[in-house]
C-alpha cells in the first residue's frame, strides 16, 4: 500500500510519496522519507522490498554523485534514468535482484524542461507525462488522465494531486499516513509543507 | 498471461514493396491489463536499417541499446554504413549468445541493401532463429490478428503510398482486436533515397 505519484508541468516536477514505514500490517513509521536526491536536479522516489530500497538507492545516488565528481559534469534526467534503469536490469539477471520500483523527477538546468521516468523493477523504463506506482495507479491515472495538460503552472499541479491524494484517502483500505511532497524546478529541490490534516469522508 | 512476452503488451510488422519496405509499430506500454504509456514507440534506428522490437518492455531496452553500441562499433571500425543482412547476423548471434537465459523479444528488421537497393526484411524468434520473408513479417501479443490482415491486405509490388495504406490498416485493424497492443502506430516508409516516418492517431480506447 505504498504510494508513489509523480505529476509534470510547465517548468516543474512533482514527486509524492506516502509517509508510512510498513512492514506486514504494522505501521513501524509515519514519517517516512521515500525519496533520495541524486544531484541538484534529479530526485528518486522508491518503493517495493525493505531493505532492497534504501540499499538501492543509496548505490545509485553514491554512483551518480561519483561520476559528476571524476568528470566534472552533471548528469541530466535522461541520463540519470538511464543510468538507474541499467542498473535496475543488470541486477534483474543476477542472482539477487533489486526488488524496487522507482520514479526518477527532474528538471533539465540548461533547457529548464521538466521530466519524469517511471521505472519498474522489471527495469522497464517509460517517459511520462504523469505516474504512479503500485495501487495508487488505479485511483491516481484516470484522474490524471482528466485534468493533466503539459503546460500547467505548479498551482494547478498541486490542486490535481490533492485530488489524487483524497482519492487515495477516500478509496485505500489501509491509511497511508498522509504524503511526502516535493518540487524539482530549475532552482533545484524543495520540500513543500502539504497540509495533509483534513478528514476526508468515505463516499 | 504471466508470459514475459505478453507482460506489456505491444506489435510490429514489416512489409517488402515495390523498391521498397515498410516497418511499424504501436504505441502502447502496459502491465498486464493497465496502460502505463501510450507513446512508447518499438521501432529504432540503425543507420537507414530499422529495428522493430516487441516483447518484455525492460528487454526491448537492453537489446536496443545493446545493439546500438555494436552497430556504432561496426560503423567506426568498417568505416560504414551496417546493411540489413549484417544486423540481421548480428542480432541472430547476440540473441544465441543468452541461449539458455533469452531477451523476451521478437525483433523484425526492415532495410534496403546498400549495394543493390533489394528490399529485406526479416523476423527472429527469442534466441535468434531468422526468419527470412518475401512478404511480411509481423511480432507481438497481435500476431495472430497481423498475420490475419497481412495475408488478406498484403500484395506483390505496391508502390511507397500503396504500401503506407496497406500496413497501416494491417496494424490499425490488427491491434484494434488485442487488448495488450494500440493507442496509435509509428509506420516508416524506407525508399531508396527517402525515409518517411508518420504518426498515425488509432483507437484511443
Amino acid at each position: 500500500m505504498e504510494v508513489l505519484l509523480g505529476i509534470t508541468g510547465k517548468d516543474f516536477t512533482i514527486i509524492c510519496a506516502s509517509k508510512a514505514a510498513m512492514r506486514g500490517a504494522t505501521i513501524l513509521k509515519a514519517s517516512d522519507d521515500k525519496t533520495r536526491n541524486l544531484n541538484k536536479h534529479n530526485l528518486m522516489a522508491y518503493s517495493g522490498e525493505a531493505g532492497d530500497t534504501t540499499q538501492f538507492a543509496e548505490y545509485v545516488q553514491a554512483n551518480v554523485q561519483l561520476y559528476s565528481m571524476r568528470s566534472g559534469t552533471h548528469l541530466g534526467p535522461d541520463a540519470v534514468a538511464n543510468f538507474v534503469r541499467g542498473e535496475v536490469a543488470k541486477a534483474l539477471r543476477s542472482r539477487r535482484p533489486y526488488n524496487v520500483n522507482l520514479l526518477l523527477g527532474g528538471v533539465d538546468p540548461t533547457t529548464g524542461k521538466p521530466s519524469l521516468y517511471w521505472c519498474d523493477y522489471l527495469a522497464a523504463l517509460a517517459k511520462l507525462p504523469y505516474a504512479a506506482h503500485g495501487y495508487a495507479q488505479y485511483y491516481c491515472l484516470s484522474i490524471l488522465d482528466k485534468h493533466h495538460h503539459p503546460d500547467i503552472e505548479l498551482d494547478q499541479g498541486l490542486k490535481i494531486l490533492r485530488m489524487c491524494t483524497d482519492e487515495l484517502k477516500r478509496r485505500l483500505p489501509i491509511d497511508f499516513k498522509g504524503v511526502l511532497v516535493k518540487i524539482i524546478t530549475k532552482d533545484g529541490i524543495r520540500e513543500h509543507d502539504y497540509v495533509d490534516d483534513k478528514q476526508i469522508l468515505p463516499a | 498471461m504471466s508470459s514475459p512476452f505478453s507482460i506489456n503488451g505491444g506489435a510490429a510488422v514489416a512489409m517488402v514493396g515495390k523498391d521498397c519496405v515498410a516497418i511499424a509499430c504501436d504505441l502502447r506500454l502496459g502491465l498486464q491489463s493497465l496502460t502505463v504509456s501510450n507513446n512508447y514507440p518499438k521501432i529504432f534506428p540503425y543507420g537507414d536499417v530499422y529495428l522493430g522490437l516487441t516483447g518484455l518492455a525492460t528487454d526491448i531496452s537492453t537489446v536496443s541499446d545493446l545493439l546500438r553500441y555494436k552497430v556504432n562499433m561496426y560503423r567506426l571500425r568498417e568505416e560504414r554504413a551496417i546493411s540489413p543482412q549484417t544486423l540481421a547476423n548480428l542480432v541472430s548471434s547476440s540473441l544465441y549468445e543468452r541461449r539458455f537465459g533469452p531477451y523476451f523479444v521478437s525483433p523484425v528488421i526492415a532495410g534496403l541493401n546498400h549495394k543493390d537497393g533489394k528490399p529485406f526484411i526479416c523476423g527472429f524468434d527469442s534466441i535468434g532463429c531468422i526468419d527470412f520473408a518475401k512478404d511480411f513479417i509481423v511480432s507481438g501479443t497481435a500476431s495472430d490478428q497481423l498475420f490475419g490482415m497481412c495475408e488478406g491486405l498484403w500484395e506483390p509490388d505496391l508502390g511507397p503510398d500503396e504500401l503506407f495504406e496497406t500496413i497501416s490498416q494491417a496494424l490499425l485493424s490488427a491491434v484494434d482486436r488485442d487488448a495488450l497492443s494500440g493507442w496509435g502506430a509509428h509506420v516508416y516508409i524506407i525508399e531508396k533515397d527517402k525515409v518517411t516516418k508518420r504518426l498515425l492517431k488509432g483507437r484511443q480506447d
